[in-house]
């Protein structure tokens, strides 16, 4: 059985009391996530995809449809709990989510919450700076920390709780380039070190790279979903709702469109250019090609 | 005459305090009008503390600052007349909005300048078009609108003032790719308009790639390289050494080139790089 | 700029004051007050200076950082050395002019008085200098806790204090990023009366409120999805514990008002 099964969802924010509009964010969606996988949710603001991310770990409940997680309704709110420490979430703003004035303390806040005895705190706390490079900063005040860092000490604080799956919510969307590749290096280590499951929910294709299934959302609804290959290759569909395919699957598009026979699978710029270099050399020595 | 010139400026922040670290140690730099300068390095390279002397917000330590030849310390009025002329919107300007509407925010800028009611309102008018908002918006409040036209209106109470010179710290941060082409569209469209020079700081080198006359790479509080764009992603040992990578076309171009493709030197945006490949691959546009 | 100002700054370290238990020191701190108070002898404030020497020096926090911190409130201290100059009753009259005499008395109240505001408050940072806010609010709340039999909410206001603590530098710094957003289009705090300095304020106070809102928002959501529920059911990763070393550092502050009550209470 899947860890997480949504089935249907459908999220209506209410009707603000000072005049704010009813706004039906989730249209019927449906989806899975297996235990240990890596799921990128894509889409351009406001398709929907942070309100999903929401229902998976129980802050929002659902308007209609069911979410469940590890077999647990997530609308029974005697659940609520329970859910949220089987699913971290981890948001866009590393300022905004760290509690505490001093790193360590913010991490042990989750265990804290949960009650777990001070020596078992102590240990996590360590173990988890430890796993995203941040032990040595852990009586630092987080204001000090670079956007990068801070949020490093968010996922800490989040892995401190033990989940079983996290949520990344635009982990990267405020930071600079080294933060970005830094967080998103985490991410791929979390799953492939310590068999987390991974929910990353981001607007940059190039993080996506790697991972075993790809939503890709617009207008509340899932609009084109399959491994990264499957998914990256619909160049016209993607651009049609606002999302550029990768650097690398834009440049063997363009190719084939002026004639050239090249794959339109090769993700990564290794791929890339072999499949380049390889029609080239088929080109160039047309005798060769046959090995 | 350079719109805006900086002469050997050094800044130390925090000076005199436990935290005090120099920022900037002696950087020089002109723009003239009508250009397209990328400003790029990594956080704590001084490229966010180097465009507030711009405009006068810090006071450099030494070194001077000359916007359209005035010394912008020589007097109050200079001073004053150099926030003007040259505009900058800081990095997530949408949490500068402050009035009841988005039309008074707009016009705050021009208000502050002593401007006649008419000239004010044509003003107004004028940069929210350049930024890409309807009227309908111009009356809503600014906490009203989306994160995207928040973001507009606070760059339209920029251009309102009709900067020679708009500087924008990462004006990209945080929007979808959609958002960020037509954000750009619109900053060449002011740019095109009023022959006003464009300094984006930025940390896509993808952006800096395809849009800037000439790029400006910070490091250290220093201006470590500086040219056109195919002149700086020709050193892609040293930027690479600065923690800077090269644009995504630059780096496949690279590994063509190191699998035996003979490409050209100096291809670093995806049309420049797929046209080259069509040639050599024998392709053709059937428009 | 606003964030030089290091008013009740925690600067970490690993001295014997840094670690003493953070009851141990507000206890401490008050007992220093007290002590500060009943001395009135020169002698007596010689003793007291010596007191605070040795417990910065044992701190290894530097004096110069200490005395810099006392910028902010310098006026404070000036304006009531001022008063007192003016305004103490006396005999030996220095000077006359006008309403105003300048006694001897006043002249020494007044240094006296100096001294005291100056050590008091040098003694206050030395607390906050030394103990990290966090476990400043810890040692308030374990204070606190006897108080939760009679429904005083002590998780609920060291939780808000925390937070706040957590959250003023984010402020300040923002503050400062809106001011200078501000004033690049042309917003000037600096000249003009009272109400239209006052009116000036509002674009930096609108998108602050405003941003204060949203940041509390998702402070709220981010700790709901850490599973916070109130006080009931947690337990803390460091509890207090009172070692030998504090109840020899109680023993001491004692010692200390002890020491004042008993040699420094009046003029000689």
């Amino acid at each position: 059985m899947p860890f997480i099964t949504v089935e249907n969802l459908e999220y209506a924010y209410p009707a603000h009391e000072d005049g704010g509009e009813a706004f039906t964010a989730l249209r019927g969606v449906s989806l899975s996530v297996e235990e240990g996988e890596f799921v990128a949710v894509l889409g351009h603001n406001g398709s929907g995809k942070s309100t999903l991310a929401r229902c998976l770990n129980a802050t929002l409940t659902p308007t209609a449809g069911r979410v469940s997680v590890g077999g647990l309704d997530a609308s029974d709110e005697a659940n609520t709990f329970e859910i949220r420490r089987l699913v971290g979430m981890v948001f866009q703003n590393p300022d905004n989510q760290i509690v505490a004035s001093v790193v360590e303390e913010d991490v042990a806040f989750a265990p804290e919450n949960l009650g777990v005895p001070p020596p078992e705190i102590r240990r996590r706390v360590d173990a988890a700076l430890r796993t995203v490079g941040m032990y040595e900063y852990r009586e630092h005040a987080p204001h000090l920390l670079s956007g990068g860092q801070k949020q490093r000490v968010a996922i800490a604080g989040v892995l401190a709780m033990a989940p079983r799956c996290i949520v990344f919510d635009e982990p990267t969307a405020m930071l600079d380039p080294r933060g970005r590749e830094d967080v998103i290096g985490i991410i791929r280590k979390l799953r492939d070190e310590n068999g987390v499951t991974i929910v990353l929910i981001t607007h940059h294709m190039d993080e996506t790279l790697g991972c075993d299934r790809v939503y890709v959302m617009n207008g509340g609804k899932i609009e084109v979903s399959g491994t990264p290959s499957e998914v990256f290759t619909q160049v016209e569909r993607l651009r049609s709702i606002g999302i550029d395919a990768p650097e690398t699957v834009s440049l063997l598009y363009g190719l084939r469109l002026a004639g050239v026979d090249v794959p339109l699978s090769a993700l990564t710029p290794d791929e890339c250019a072999a499949a380049v270099a390889d029609a080239y050399g088929k080109r160039v020595s047309p005798a060769d090609s046959a090995d | 005459m350079p719109a805006v010139q900086a002469e050997n400026i050094s800044y130390v922040y925090s000076a005199g305090t436990p935290f005090e670290r120099p920022a900037l140690r002696g950087v020089s730099f002109a723009c003239e009008k009508g250009e397209y300068v990328g400003i790029i390095g990594h956080t704590g390279s001084g490229k966010s503390t180097f465009v507030q002397q711009l405009n006068g917000l810090l006071t450099p330590s030494e070194g001077r600052v000359l916007v359209g030849g005035v010394d912008i310390r020589s007097s109050k009025a200079a001073l004053r007349e150099a926030r003007f002329r040259v505009g900058l919107v800081f990095q997530f300007p949408e949490y500068q909005l402050f009035e009841e509407t988005v039309y008074r925010d707009i016009s705050f800028g021009p208000r502050n300048m002593g401007l006649p009611a008419d000239e004010i309102d044509e003003r107004v008018r004028e940069a929210a078009v350049f930024a890409g908002l309807s009227e309908a918006e111009l009356g809503k409040s600014p906490f009203e609108l989306s994160g995207g036209q928040k973001r507009r209106a606070a760059i339209a109470g920029v251009i309102a003032m009709r900067p020679e010179v708009l500087i924008l710290d990462e004006p990209t941060a945080g929007l979808d790719p959609a958002g960020r082409d037509s954000l750009l569209a619109n900053i060449d469209g002011y740019r095109d308009r009023q022959g006003a020079a464009v300094i984006i700081v930025t940390h896509s080198m993808e952006e800096a790639a395809r849009r800037a006359d000439r790029l400006v790479v910070f490091m250290d509080g220093l201006v470590a390289l500086e040219g056109t764009p195919s002149e700086v992603f020709r050193h892609a040992a040293a930027l690479r050494e600065m923690g800077l990578a090269l644009p995504a076309a630059a780096q496949i171009a690279g590994k063509l080139k190191a699998r035996g493709v003979p490409l050209p030197d100096g291809l670093y945006t995806s049309a420049a790089l797929r046209d080259a490949l069509v040639g050599l691959l024998g392709g053709s546009y059937a428009s | 700029m606003l964030r030089d100002i290091t008013l009740g700054q925690y600067f970490p370290g690993n001295t014997i004051v840094h670690r003493l238990d953070p009851r141990t020191k507000l206890a401490l701190t008050v007992c220093y007050m007290v002590a500060l108070f009943a001395a009135r002898t020169w002698s007596g404030y010689a003793f007291m200076l010596a007191v605070l020497i040795s417990a910065v020096a044992a701190s290894r926090i530097n004096g110069k950082t200490l005395l810099k911190s006392l910028k902010p409130i310098l006026f404070i201290i000036i304006f009531t050395v001022v008063l007192n100059v003016f305004f103490t009753a006396g005999d030996d009259v220095l000077a006359h002019f006008w309403i105003f005499k300048i006694t001897k008395q006043g002249l020494v109240g007044a240094a006296q008085m100096m001294l005291r505001l100056t050590m008091l408050i040098a003694g206050t940072f030395l607390l906050t200098y030394t103990t990290s806010p966090l476990a400043l609010t810890d040692g308030i709340e374990s204070i606190l806790k006897p108080l939760a039999k009679i429904h005083f909410p002590a998780h609920v206001l060291a939780m808000m204090m925390s937070i706040a603590l957590r959250f003023i530098p984010t402020l300040i710094e923002e503050t400062d990023k809106i001011m200078s957003a501000q004033k690049a289009r042309g917003a000037d705090f600096e000249s003009g009366g009272l109400v239209k300095r006052a009116k000036a304020l509002l674009p930096i106070l609108v998108p602050l409120f405003v941003s204060a809102f949203r940041r509390a928002d998702e402070l709220a959501e981010a700790m709901e999805s850490r599973c916070y529920r109130g006080g009931e059911g947690r337990t803390r990763m460091k509890t207090l514990v009172m070692r030998p070393r504090d109840w020899v550092a109680l023993a001491a502050g004692a010692a200390v008002i002890s020491a004042v009550y008993a040699l420094f209470r009046r003029l000689p």
